[in-house]
């Protein structure tokens, strides 16, 4: 393990690098469009209703890797040229904000609904009403499960290197292709996931116990 | 549209459906191995065995946080090295069984929490031991609260297998290249039919877990 820290540590770091990057893109991403989905979920317009259900439902329900490779493979043909990074954090922040909303729904719904009629009496619109009363509300409450989606996140672009992305995974297999140590490869990147994931996931289940 | 209409030609269509053969066979191992091994783990977790139950906790917490794809490349790539070489699919479904395991171990843990005290506390008055209670009274609940979490759960290994084309398991995904691999003008409806048949199984078995729960509540 150590030698191919000190001999691959530049891949190494450039892939956390990578992998940092379009986990924290795809999370802004996804939180803004799966957001949106979700007021679209709880506004009173039916269209705008089925219109988030179809999302929601059509994006939880196929594998990161076909959304993924779809972008990879399909995009360059008919719309612009994009590399395998761009292509994978869009299909993560696809498929996230479909998980995001649900979310971020079911946060919305926990929150009195006397507060939204509150708001409206006191003479604000549904829309200064969800951005200024509701959603602060309700983001307090979804923190613990968004950071997990987070953790997911940056399991899940691990996918980026079917589309050569570049991040930890990918690395993981040029290196282990080149020194044929695969455990010791496998390994050294394992730990740097676990140094993302395991302090988030533990301080969200601190943050879990300390709001219930 | 010529090239739709050649693309789902029935030999693809066979070569697609063979590979969701494959994609539900390994789904359905999995879901079985790992409910079998998560339910034991998230037990362990529950009951506090001195030690036992910290050690286990954190060895579940380093599998969850690690990206399946890892897990599944070091089952396939790794354990050769330690003497133990097993096939494409027993590689997949043991990696599958690996890493779904922790995750259910963590539902299962929760759903057991979830219990009232008062139902282990008056089995034992009654004279069960802690495993009749366990097994008898307390898990029949918690697995039926469970339902929702367990099948959405579900839903993400199946999805997950597809992870495992990386080590050409010929699933759907797998085969679904294949075709496209071989005529550029099949990408677009191949993805089509990758998508409807995922989701069919995908979306079929939340509707079928939103009914067995409505009817068991």
């Amino acid at each position: 393990m150590i030698t191919i820290l000190s001999d691959h540590w530049q891949e190494l770091l450039t892939g956390l690098g990578w992998t940092l990057l379009s986990s924290i893109l795809a999370l802004i991403f996804s939180l803004i469009i799966g957001s949106l989905f979700a007021i679209m979920e709880v506004t009173e317009s039916k269209v705008a209703r089925t219109i988030a259900r179809i999302y929601i439902e059509i994006f939880r329900n196929i594998p990161l890797l076909v959304i993924t490779s779809f972008f990879y493979l399909v995009i360059p043909m008919y719309v612009v040229k994009v590399n395998g990074f761009t292509a994978g954090t869009i299909g993560l922040t696809i498929y996230t904000s479909a998980f995001i909303a649900e979310t971020v729904r079911s946060g919305i719904q926990s929150v009195d609904p006397g507060q939204m009629e509150g708001a409206r009496a006191n003479g604000l619109t549904f829309w200064q009403a969800m951005s200024n009363v509701i959603l602060p509300q309700a983001f307090r409450l979804v923190i613990p499960p968004l950071g997990n989606q987070f953790v997911n996140l940056v399991k899940n672009s691990s996918v980026l290197a079917f589309v050569a992305g570049f991040d930890l995974m990918y690395q993981a297999n040029n290196i282990a292709s080149i020194t044929f140590d695969t455990i010791n490869s496998y390994m050294v990147v394992g730990v740097l996931y676990l140094i993302i994931t395991m302090p988030i996931s533990y301080y969200m289940r601190y943050l879990e116990k300390r709001l219930a | 549209m010529k090239s739709f209409i050649d693309a789902y030609s029935w030999i693809n269509l066979r070569y697609l459906l063979e590979g969701l053969w494959i994609t539900v066979e390994v789904s359905v191992a999995s879901v079985i191995l790992s409910f079998i091994l998560g339910s034991f783990l998230g037990i362990i977790r529950y009951t506090k065995i001195k030690y036992v139950s910290a050690i286990v906790g954190f060895i579940i917490d380093l599998i969850r946080n690690l990206p399946l794809l890892l897990i599944i490349f070091f089952t396939y790539f790794g354990l050769p090295n330690f003497g133990f070489k097993p096939e494409i699919i027993p590689a997949t479904i043991l990696a599958m069984t690996i890493f779904e395991s922790t995750m259910l171990a963590e539902i299962i843990r929760s759903g057991i929490q979830a219990v009232p005290n008062g139902q282990m506390e008056g089995a034992r008055a009654n004279g069960l031991t802690y495993w009749q209670a366990m097994f008898q009274i307390i898990l029949p609940q918690a697995y039926k609260k469970m339902i929702p979490a367990l099948v959405s759960q579900f839903i993400s290994l199946i999805k997950d297998t597809s992870l495992a084309t990386i080590i050409v398991l010929p699933d759907l995904t797998y085969h679904a290249q294949i075709i496209y691999g071989q005529n550029a003008n099949y990408i677009i409806p191949m993805f089509l039919a990758l998508a409807v048949m995922y989701f069919i199984v995908c979306y079929g078995l939340s509707v079928l877990a939103n009914y067995i729960d409505r009817r068991l509540a």
